[in-house]
């Protein structure tokens, strides 16, 4: 009894940092109860959306209340850093969006905006952990506890086969993927009997010290590395893992879609450069470049390529959509990569290039899939030939839907452009070290696929601004004001930041400091 | 008691279209929530646009005026940090290079804003055209592109406007090419949206070669900044690391800086960024075999359009190499000058005999830019002081006639709805007002001695002999050809028996001479007096020159 005490009060100590987490998990329980006590109110919809808003913004308080300063909590399953609250913003702002845009929808009937939002806190809880996880274990549940909700809220369409279907792939893929990163960490562990991030470094050196084989162990690792890296890439949709994406944006309910697209790839990325950069770079800040990480494992190398397959068969397989969710999808896929090439340069300039572009992502991302949601609510159709024509319907929407794609296009003076540009900032920053050449060779790759991306990026624009409508709808509803005015700041945000982007590189800048152990 | 100092000068010349494009947008939000009439707020859009295009006109006037020739180095500057972190100021100034063309940029695009207004017309010449508001829109008769949709039409014209004037007058790299991408989404709409009827193709085709192109000198600007030192900045701190500063980074260059970066993917640094950026100017100029977007493009466009693509947005192309390659990369420049002259005469020559084959006139005077440009790409190619002056002054006197060459076009087009020239005939007696300002265009144009394209080429030709004599004496034939095709359409359009279909046409009315007669006259007095421009270039060009050594 005696000896358990220092860990009861170990962690009770660390439970004072982990405060917005506990705000979150009792919020998802609130939540179920506000969904019982508001069940036959008519104003449920708002009291619902009022009461997830407050929960999100209690989060919010306890997270700016956090002491400064990086710790270690429950004996370094996670850590408090700058990082991990850097991501935990990005994710509340996912989830404020998501509730808003959510409340007034058709997607979700009145009835059941209470599990969602409650399911929604649920995963946010899960992303939190995901971005501060520094425990091979921790990870994995955290990924688990993300994967399990988004399972559920990807079916949430009850009697819709599309949902079903997305439900089920997302299931068995969900499942593999996880199994494979599951397996991947025991080998990790069997080779260097730690499950700790912060010790992994330390234990690959100590392993190559020993008199095993040194192209033997050197394999085992690379292999159990790409393991792991099939559990996050399947987070993030990089491609191999990335089968799953465009049938579950499709069949998922469009606010949640937007918030796939966003909230769990961020944290994809969040636990990618605390893994990959974080653990496996050692302890100093500046890895030696591609090829030379900690141990001589080629971790960037691999990333680079998956970076290099991702964008091109996003790309490429997003000209031929006509769905513009599918459309949206594949344009995630692709966006993965680019920003993957952030990971690959492994340096602080790349940390915050992913941070900076993960930033913008959420704004343009966000707005493009509420247009989306519009013209669905309007014309019950996802279709690209119901597109035209929105220029003359709904000149507003349709301009800020321009704005967000041609910032998903990357041209200046839009704010996709900036991050762009501190992403391939990155990468040539690697050129003249170790590895140079293929650096060279992934910036030219990433430049040929943003002019790719404007063709289909345009062809949305066409649709809206230049083709004649086959059929003329019937006289549409003026969308509700909230979404207006979503999109509107959206666009706006997206033009500023374009022009003026110091915030942004203050803020990552300041958040660079990944706890090392 | 100008309001435009040295300082403000190109700042109100970029940013005033920009002014006037916000105040249209926030016309069309008031529209949409007030319920404003369509007729009046057409109307304003349209002075708006006119007001406001005509400021920047207007500085850009001034700023000829106060340029000083004798002084070297950048003028009229103003530099100020933007975002401090990335060390990106916004630093706009004018030197030799680039005071023509903002002259040049600020005339064309007033020009093209007076091309676009509905107003002056005859009421016959209206009614041909399709400009009066009578409900019908018919593929056979469609309304006029100064009818439809003007408050978007004129925002978007605007803002092109400001990236134009914006890309001739930035001194930062990433100012730079942020004016030079923003030129591209409104250069998309105005002719995806207001163009003929194969405007998709032209305008998709147009925007995805200059991306492509842009991309490449996006990565070869980054190696520029990653190699390059730090420099100090507008506040009088030092630059974190790097420089976006094209004055420094021109110093650093002919420092010999970039030609000892370590070589990427084993080819030479000042090589490999040389390549990349010349393939994203040379998109824009067009150069064979990069050139096939413009005649796509202007057949498509609008006339105004065509009159700024070819009267400003073809010249960034050159204005580019001269800015980036010659200034930053001498040493490279002098690697590649061979390459650039065969190109050059290729542009020329074959451009030239595509043009003798074309049944459809604005194609013809597409594909004749084509070819005149490659004159400034022989002209700067041979290094010497003769042939970068006829180069720069060949920008400016195309940038004269071009346009009204596509404005002569946009005359005929409103009133038949075609353009074949074997469909025309006999127009001189019809109409000899336009016939008149045609063939002074079209004389202008194949380098009649006594108008202004006549000393540009000679300039050309002259600088070029003694260094590629051969290169030369091939592009001379086009000469030949040149006349040859001018010649023929003349012969084909005015001359002969009249076809009574166009007997009743009506001849030039103001809203076409008030665009036609100031570009004439200044054809005119640059063909007797060339060194009204030669004058405010020759320097900084001739020192430009003198810093490329071979590698």
């Amino acid at each position: 009894m005696t000896e358990l005490l220092p860990l009861v009060s170990a962690n009770l100590a660390s439970a004072v940092h982990f405060r917005p987490e506990l705000a979150l998990t009792f919020g998802t329980v609130a939540l179920l109860v506000a969904d019982l006590r508001w069940k036959r109110d008519a104003a449920r919809r708002t009291w619902l959306a009022a009461s997830a808003l407050a929960v999100l913004a209690i989060t919010a308080g306890l997270l700016a209340a956090q002491p400064a300063g990086s710790r270690a909590l429950f004996n370094g399953m996670i850590a408090s850093d700058a990082f991990a609250t850097f991501f935990k913003w990005l994710f509340l702002a996912a989830a404020a969006l998501t509730v808003l845009i959510a409340a007034p929808g058709k997607d979700f009937p009145a009835a059941r905006l209470g599990e969602f939002y409650a399911l929604l806190m649920a995963i946010v809880l899960g992303l939190f952990l995901m971005a501060s996880a520094t425990d091979l274990l921790m990870a994995y549940l955290a990924i688990e506890l993300v994967s399990m909700t988004s399972y559920v809220l990807s079916g949430f369409r009850k009697g819709d086969r599309r949902a079903a279907e997305a439900s089920l792939k997302y299931v068995i893929y969900g499942g593999v993927a996880s199994g494979l990163m599951l397996f991947g960490m025991s080998y990790l562990y069997g080779l260097l009997r730690t499950t700790s991030f912060h010790e992994l470094a330390g234990q690959i050196q100590l392993l190559q010290a020993t008199g095993l084989p040194a192209a033997a162990t050197r394999l085992t690792l690379v292999v159990a590395l790409i393991l792991v890296a099939a559990g996050i890439g399947y987070k993030v949709a990089a491609v191999p893992w990335h089968m799953w994406c465009p049938d579950v944006y499709e069949g998922a309910p469009t606010p949640f879609t937007a918030f796939l697209s966003v909230g769990p790839k961020a944290a994809g990325f969040a636990l990618a450069l605390r893994f990959f950069y974080g653990a496996l770079s050692g302890p100093s800040p500046v890895a030696a470049g591609l090829g030379v990480a900690a141990g001589g494992l080629p971790w960037p190398a691999i990333i680079g390529i998956i970076a290099a397959i991702t964008m091109t068969l996003g790309n490429l397989t997003a000209l031929a959509q006509t769905s513009v969710k599918r459309l949206l999808a594949y344009s995630s896929i692709a966006h993965a990569g680019y920003t993957l090439m952030g990971l690959s340069a492994a340096s602080d300039l790349g940390v915050q290039a992913v941070m900076i572009y993960l930033l913008v992502y959420l704004v343009m991302n966000v707005g493009a899939f509420l247009a989306v949601i519009l013209v669905a609510e309007a014309t019950g159709s996802e279709s690209l030939l119901d597109y035209r024509g929105l220029g003359r319907r709904h000149p507003l929407a349709a301009t800020a839907f321009a704005i967000f794609l041609f910032s998903l296009t990357g041209l200046p003076p839009f704010a996709g452009f900036v991050g762009k540009w501190y992403l391939f900032y990155a990468v040539f920053a690697r050129i003249g070290g170790p590895g140079g050449n293929w650096y060279a060779g992934l910036a030219a790759i990433g430049a040929i696929n943003t002019a790719i991306s404007l063709y289909y990026y345009v062809r949305v624009v066409r649709a809206m601004f230049i083709d004649v409508p086959a059929r003329e709808p019937a006289a549409v509803p003026a969308p509700p004001a909230l979404y207006q005015a979503l999109l509107g700041a959206s666009a706006i945000a997206i033009l500023v930041f374009g022009v003026w982007w110091t915030p942004m590189v203050d803020w990552t800048g300041a958040s660079l400091q990944i706890f090392r152990g | 008691m100008s309001p435009f100092t040295e300082g403000n000068v190109l700042t109100w010349a970029t940013f005033a279209p920009l002014a006037g494009a916000a105040l249209i947008v926030l016309l069309m939000i008031v529209r949409a929530t007030a319920g404003l009439g369509k007729k009046g707020v057409d109307d304003a859009s349209r002075w708006i646009a006119l007001v406001t295009s005509g400021v920047s006109f207007l500085a850009a006037v001034a700023a000829w005026r106060l340029y000083d020739p004798a002084v070297p180095g950048a003028q009229l500057v103003a530099h100020t940090v933007w975002i401090r972190a990335f060390n990106v100021e916004y630093f706009v100034g004018a030197d030799g290079l680039s005071i023509s063309m903002v002259l040049l940029s600020g005339l064309v695009s007033f020009i093209a804003t007076i091309a676009s207004m509905p107003w002056w017309t005859g009421k016959k010449a209206a009614e041909m055209a399709g400009m009066v508001e009578d409900g019908h829109d018919d593929p056979a008769h469609p309304k006029h592109f100064s009818v439809r949709m003007v408050p978007g039409y004129m925002a978007m014209l605007l803002l092109l406007q400001t990236g134009m004037m914006g890309t001739f007058v930035a001194l930062d790299m990433f100012l730079f090419y942020v004016f030079w991408e923003v030129m591209l989404l409104p250069m998309y709409f105005l002719i995806g949206v207001w163009g003929g009827p194969r405007k998709e193709y032209a305008a998709i085709k147009f925007f995805l070669y200059t991306l492509a192109g842009s991309v490449l000198m996006l990565l070869a600007i980054i190696a520029l900044y990653y190699t390059s030192q730090p420099a100090l900045l507008a506040d009088g701190t030092m630059s974190a690391a790097h420089t976006f500063n094209l004055v420094e980074l021109a110093r650093q260059g002919r420092a010999g800086v970039f030609a000892g970066a370590a070589p990427i993917m084993g080819f030479a640094f000042t090589k490999i960024v040389f390549v990349g950026l010349f393939i994203g100017f040379a998109v824009k100029i067009p150069m064979f075999p990069f050139h096939t977007w413009l005649p796509d493009a202007h057949v498509e466009a609008p006339t105004p359009i065509s009159v700024i693509l070819a009267g400003v947005l073809l010249k960034m192309g050159i204005y580019g190499i001269l800015r980036f390659n010659y200034g930053v990369l001498p040493d490279a420049t002098a690697w590649a000058a061979n390459a650039m002259a065969v190109f050059g005469v290729i542009n020329i020559v074959y451009a030239a005999f595509v043009c003798l084959a074309q049944k459809d006139l604005k194609k013809l005077i597409a594909y004749s830019s084509v070819s005149h440009m490659g004159f400034s790409l022989l002209g700067m190619a041979s290094m010497t002081p003769q042939g970068i002056s006829g180069a720069v002054l060949n920008l400016f006197t195309h940038g004269i006639i071009s346009p009204m060459l596509f404005l002569i076009v946009g005359v005929i087009y409103d009133r038949a709805h075609h353009r074949e020239i074997e469909r025309f005939g006999g127009l001189a007696s019809a109409l000899p007002e336009y016939s008149a300002i045609m063939g002074l265009a079209f004389f202008a144009s194949l380098g009649l001695p006594g108008l202004a394209g006549f000393i540009s080429e000679f300039l050309v030709f002259s600088g070029a002999f003694p260094v590629f004599t051969l290169y030369t004496v091939i592009s001379a034939t086009s000469v030949i050809i040149t006349a040859a095709y001018y010649l023929w359409a003349i012969h084909r359009m005015f001359l002969g028996k009249l076809n009574q279909t166009y007997a009743h046409y009506p001849d030039l009315v103001w809203r076409e001479r008030i665009t036609l007669y100031p570009l004439a006259a200044i054809a005119i007095v640059l063909g007797f007096y060339p060194q009204a421009i030669l004058g405010t270039i020759n320097g900084t060009l001739h020192a430009l020159v003198q810093n490329i050594r071979p590698l």
